[in-house]
């Protein structure tokens, strides 16, 4: 049978530029949200009632105008959940659905009305009248650190003894730093659409980044075993932490709804509401006293990293561990003590956030570089490249050793690709001939710890089918939010078969398909459901090798799979065509699969461990002008190298760079979360909340991706991109800070805090230059 | 006066006529609760997001024009006479991609999507109106679509792209622009329209006579324009608006007319059809107005709106009185002409009487010499509102100043001048200690308020900063001092 001549490679395979799979339905509005989805008849609309108060006893409450307001069907308060009234993600139960007898922050949940239209609902909401008691209410970190109430149990790393390094230094300094908390602003609000079924069943179409832990929380309030709950996610427009563990009250309150009155209900918060009721990146204080030698190298440091987690847990004790575990950045410290103090507060609960601790830690360690390089004169970039980990100071305050330590090369490779020290004179030059407009210029590197800390969240399931027409379809517990996630695990299973990656079929996450399933969240959607879905692959790839070896004859090793074809012996066969024939032979063509990260382990309460399977690097140099009479600045260039193993799309993971960048620099600039007095957040709308528009990404911006593979046998040596890239906008902060800096000729450190808008810019350049 | 009870327009190619419509029903929700055509999002419900853009064609004269709006605060009665297209429009009949849709997923433009059908929206109207705009034209185009994810660069490159795909001259909406035109033209009358639903009404009278009549008879009636601020009532305040009278179809309003000592801006002349006329006589007033919310709301908002509606923190009042510029109110027949600082009262109180309105706004063209600068300061560059808006007409006489015009936003309960500042430099040299002595002054003129948008310090010294940046950029020909815009207002 002679061969017709057939493309050497297949379309969608690993390693290659490739579209969104939903691009095509994104640009032409075809792609359904859950908001967008075919109402159900008899749909109920649900809105929540929220407190006004920031912390009040709740004296009274009378919903009778709620009940009486046109439209309105049913109003539920926390006597009406059959199950437990608590949403809590870590089962600490400090989190209830609808609030009681105590409100803890401005903007609880006190009660939901279900009503035939949106706009009914919302505007009976509004009519609940509440008789509250006021409690005093503490808003800040300052306050509460007065007298500090913790939300979690607080975690300390200790190496060597940093007291006793401290005192023995050459030089020390000491400072606090304050960064602002960050709205995720994903572009579609939270939103759920619940329709109940048979028996005690509900099935909750949910915007969620973790449809099991929503699945467990919908059936605790239902009090019905997690069996009778399914959650299904096609996509969410938006995640960025913020639909981790944000999604539980939406989901539990229409699943509520849904069981109570047999019908359908769906919610979907106006983005005021949204804003209000959920958490956010927390902001943070950070005390840092480093030691240091003449020439730049830390000894020592002392930190403590107080952070705002508002009235409950939520995420707040794993965010704060890990920015403890990402206060070293890539630096090395013989000496470290560096504390955690999650701090109880009177606001919303703060949450996950891109980078989840991560870049509030890293922001402490490049503040402290800071210090010393202004303390010695120095050029940031001399001092940063001296305390990068390097051999025989490789171990981190964790006591993980970092065996794959790229940053050296890769900031060498940057400083000369970006021209950083031509550009340092020409800076220096603009601003000697300037006296109004500022340049400013600055390069951060990032080492990001790759893996959930709580360990046993690494691990990931998939399900394949293959269909007897040869088209296939996948299933994994992952969540599409727009990472491209989706179209990553396809590429990896249209390289294990050898097929096209139009004959992979993208279906919706669910529960019931693919159970207990870890967030996606933590970098870790590719690595984990990838190998997952190339193990569910592999499985069936294995049983039609034994059926064609065994049924054309030919060893197991003459059966390849390649390029479309699949090859027995010397004769090649469709996909398709070996599939009918294996049908018609009683093979079995659907298998799950899992993977779980290996080498992992920590211990919490030792602080040692090997937390993270492996390390994603970067480094970014950026370059701002600043206006020295009104604080303003714009971002003029960025070069960013990026280490992203073997790129599994580039074009994906261009864009995860290019877009966490921007977030990143977003959060440490212009986005600012502002609180009145009466702890009521006021910065809850486009309006108000500034996240970066159009004009504000960077006028030339140059990225690249560092060329080595992931030295861990990761999914084809890839490294996750998700949440690094975030990081590199830290580089903005400081290159701000060169250019408030010179304003006293480079002598005085800025200390810059975070957001850096125009007024604390402003305000850092009139401190600088003195009355 | 003659009345239609129909709204009529065109949905793509299909007409509508439709009679039951609640008066304050927004274009977003009419599409994704009674049409079920959910491309257009909602992202924020208050025009700051541009999730909901969409485009409409309407008559600028007999020409057909398109633009991008925002659907979420537009009032669907506002459509009268219009083309509505959709993200669901864009496809051709066989189904292919518009270039616009082919260079986003080209580009990789999308990752969450849920920006995205408006990002296409707004880059379909730049496309059918501006041959390969420059990157900064892009990015004022785009200024009103926020994304979370992409970090803009990749749909940047798209709205570059686009023109390669697609050729302008025979793209489906270009070729059709006649035809549209042609069905609009026959839905013109000079009739009120009236529709309403449950008691409320929403008319739009065709002439200023009508306009002027029906607010005799519904002197509560809420006068709306762009509803870039009153539909926000609507969204977010659930406000049930009574009547509304809209200013839209009245081409007397739309107006824009040149005298020899003045611009004339019609009270419904848009931002954006103002911004040539206003910038030819003042150039950074023209720049100011770039600033101005984005291409969306300025499309929709309009130069009236935002002096009628009194805000402290619009932006086209401190530039306007600094120049100036002087109000006419008409209330019936009867019309009278206040300078414009007079007719700000109080915070959310101007100088106007029920059933009165104003007609237009008079912009004197600047003497000879006169330098004038206006600034706006806020947190992020494009769609955003003031923290502080500076505007500054100051002339001089032998490097004497001779006319000093100091006037803020953000800083009082109103637009306001600074008195003490100006008279701290009239009859005083055009010199850095004279400017020095006023920016001293700014401190009896002002105590503002702190708020999410900024600190009282903030606003107090960069109020003062600001004379100090009107005197550099026009004494020191060679000092940098602008970061956005073209530099070169810096000098003008």
């Amino acid at each position: 049978m002679p061969d017709t001549p057939q493309p050497l490679t297949i379309a969608g395979g690993v390693y290659q530029e490739r579209r969104h799979d939903s691009a095509h339905k994104h640009v032409s509005g075809e792609a359904v949200y859950v908001d967008d989805m075919p109402e159900p008849a008899g749909l109920l609309h649900v809105y929540l009632g929220l407190s006004a108060k920031a912390h009040a006893r709740v004296l009274s409450m009378d919903l009778s105008k709620v009940r009486a307001s046109p439209g309105v069907v049913a109003v539920f308060t926390a006597g009406d959940v059959p199950g437990e009234n608590d949403v809590s993600p870590m089962g600490r139960h400090d989190e209830p659905l609808f609030a009681s007898t105590l409100v803890e922050y401005a903007g609880q949940p006190l009660f939901a009305v279900a009503a035939t239209t949106r706009d009914a609902a919302r505007r009976a909401a509004g009519l609940a009248a509440v008789e509250y008691e006021d409690v005093p209410a503490v808003l800040d970190i300052a306050t509460a650190r007065q007298n500090p109430q913790l939300v979690f149990p607080p975690m300390t790393l200790k190496t060597g003894d940093a007291a006793a390094a401290l005192a023995q230094a050459p030089r020390t300094v000491s400072g606090r730093l304050v960064m602002g908390g960050q709205e995720h602003f994903y572009l579609e609000s939270h939103a759920a659409l619940a329709i109940p079924a048979e028996d005690d069943e509900v099935l909750v179409h949910a915007s969620t980044q973790h449809p099991t832990e929503v699945q467990h929380i919908v059936a605790h309030v239902l009090g019905v075993p997690d069996g009778a709950v399914a959650i299904e996610v096609r996509r969410m427009g938006g995640g960025f932490g913020g639909k981790e563990t944000q999604a539980n009250l939406f989901a539990a309150c229409v699943a509520l709804v849904a069981k109570k009155t047999g019908r359908a209900a769906k919610i979907r918060p106006d983005r005021d509401d949204d804003m209000i009721i959920t958490g956010k990146r927390h902001d943070f204080e950070v005390d840092y006293t480093v030691g240091f030698d003449e020439e730049g190298r830390i000894l020592a440091v002392d930190m403590v990293y107080a952070a705002r987690c508002g009235y409950a847990a939520d995420l707040s004790g794993p965010v704060t561990d890990r920015a403890l575990f990402h206060a070293d950045n890539g630096y090395y410290y013989p000496a470290a003590r560096i504390e955690s103090l999650p701090l109880k507060t009177n606001t919303v609960s703060n949450t996950a956030f891109r980078g989840f601790g991560g870049p509030q830690g890293m922001v402490g360690a490049e503040r402290v570089v800071e210090e010393i390089a202004f303390a010695l004169g120095k050029d940031p970039l001399e001092i940063r490249k001296r305390n990068l980990y390097g051999p025989g100071r490789d171990v981190t305050p964790y006591k993980q050793t970092v065996e794959d330590n790229i940053l050296p090369e890769l900031v060498a490779q940057l400083e000369e690709e970006s021209r950083y020290w031509d550009r340092r004179a020409q800076v220096r030059a603009f601003n000697a001939a300037n006296r109004w407009l500022r340049k400013g210029l600055a390069l951060t590197p990032v080492k990001f710890g790759i893996s959930f800390t709580a360990t046993h969240y690494n691990q990931g399931s998939a399900l394949v089918h293959v269909y007897t027409d040869g088209s296939i379809h996948l299933n994994h517990g992952g969540t599409e939010m727009g990472q491209g996630l989706h179209t990553k695990v396809a590429q990896v299973v249209a390289e294990e078969f050898q097929v096209d990656i139009d004959r992979v079929r993208i279906t919706a996450t669910t529960t019931a398909k693919v159970p207990n399933t870890s967030a996606t969240a933590a970098s870790s959607g590719t690595d984990l459901n990838g190998r997952a879905a190339q193990n569910a692959a592999r499985t069936i790839k294995d049983r039609l090798i034994d059926f064609a070896a065994e049924h054309w004859g030919v060893p197991r090793d003459a059966v390849l799979f390649r390029a479309g074809r699949v090859h027995v012996g010397n004769h090649a066969m469709d996909f398709a065509d070996l599939i009918k024939a294996a049908y018609m032979a009683r093979v079995h063509l659907s298998s799950t699969g899992f993977y779980k990260t290996p080498h992992i382990h920590w211990n919490r309460g030792t602080g040692e461990g090997r937390p993270f399977f492996y390390f994603a690097y970067g480094a970014a140099v950026s370059e701002v002008t600043v206006d020295t009479l009104t604080g303003e600045y714009r971002l003029d260039r960025v070069d960013i190298l990026h280490d992203v193993g073997r790129s599994l799309n580039p074009a994906i993971d261009r864009g995860q760079v290019e877009g966490g960048f921007v977030q990143g620099a977003g959060w440490l600039t212009m986005e600012e979360l502002w609180w009145d007095k009466e702890g009521r957040l006021r910065t809850h709308a486009p309006s108000t909340y500034k996240i970066p528009a159009c004009g504000d990404r960077p006028k030339t911006f140059n990225v690249r991706f560092f060329d080595a593979p992931n030295r861990e046998d990761n999914l084809f040596r890839s490294k996750a991109v998700g949440e690094p890239p975030f990081m590199l906008g830290i580089s903005v902060l400081h290159a701000l800070s060169d250019a408030v800096a010179s304003v006293a000729d480079h002598k005085v450190c800025p200390r810059l805090d975070a957001p850096a808008t125009p007024e604390r810019v402003l305000a850092a350049i009139e401190r600088l230059r003195g009355p | 006066m003659r009345v239609r009870d129909t709204l009529r327009f065109l949905l793509g190619d299909e007409p509508r006529e439709l009679r039951d419509v609640d008066p304050s029903m927004t274009v977003l929700d009419w599409l994704r609760l009674e049409e079920r055509r959910t491309g257009t999002k909602e992202g924020c419900n208050e025009g700051d997001c541009g999730a909901c853009t969409v485009v409409v064609g309407r008559l600028d004269g007999d020409r057909l024009r398109y633009e991008a709006v925002n659907a979420c605060i537009r009032f669907l009665p506002t459509l009268d006479g219009c083309q509505l297209l959709t993200v669901e429009h864009l496809k051709g009949p066989d189904g292919a991609l518009h270039p616009v849709q082919q260079a986003m997923v080209d580009e990789h433009g999308s990752q969450c999507g849920f920006c995205t059908p408006g990002f296409v929206m707004s880059m379909l109207a730049l496309y059918l109106n501006e041959e390969r705009p420059a990157e900064d034209r892009i990015d004022d185009a785009l200024a009103g679509n926020l994304c979370r994810c992409t970090g803009y660069a990749p749909i940047v490159r798209a709205a570059q792209r686009m023109y390669d795909l697609g050729d302008r001259a025979r793209d489906r909406f270009a070729l059709a622009t006649e035809a549209v035109a042609e069905r609009l033209r026959a839905l013109r009358d000079e009739e009120v329209l009236c529709v309403g639903r449950d008691g409320r009404r929403f008319f739009a009278p065709a002439t200023e006579g009508q306009f002027a009549d029906l607010l005799l008879q519904h002197p509560d009636a809420t006068i709306v324009s762009g509803a870039t601020d009153v539909g926000l009532w609507v969204t977010k305040f659930q406000r049930v608006l009574p009547d509304i009278v809209w200013t839209g179809r009245v081409a007397e309003l739309r107006r824009l007319h040149e005298t020899d000592a003045a611009l004339e801006i019609g009270a419904a002349v848009t931002y954006t059809d103002a911004a040539d006329a206003i910038a030819a006589l003042y150039p950074d007033f023209g720049e100011l107005i770039r600033r101005i919310g984005a291409v969306q709301v300025r499309n929709a908002g309009t130069i009236g709106g935002n002096v009628a509606n009194g805000s402290p923190i619009g932006d086209t009042p401190p530039a306007l009185i600094a120049a100036g510029a002087t109000v006419v109110l008409r209330l019936g027949i009867e019309r009278r002409t206040l300078p414009l600082e007079d007719f700000f009262l109080a915070y959310g109180k101007q100088d106007r009487r029920p059933g009165e309105f104003v007609e237009k706004i008079v912009l004197p063209r600047p003497a000879p010499g006169a330098l004038f600068r206006a600034y706006k300061v806020s947190k992020r560059f494009d769609q955003d509102i003031s923290a502080v808006c500076g505007a500054f007409l100051v002339e001089l006489d032998n490097g004497r100043v001779s006319r000093a015009r100091l006037a803020f936003g953000g800083m009082a309960a109103t637009p306001k001048r600074a008195a003490a500042a100006e008279a701290a430099l009239v009859g005083q040299s055009w010199s850095e200690a004279s400017v020095r002595r006023a920016m001293a002054a700014l401190r009896e003129d002002f105590t503002p308020l702190a708020d999410w948008r900024a600190g009282a310090d903030y606003r107090a010294t960069v109020a003062a900063n600001l004379l100090l940046k009107l005197f550099v950029e026009t004494t020191e020909e060679e000092a940098a001092t602008r970061l956005v815009g073209p530099g070169r207002l810096a000098h003008a």
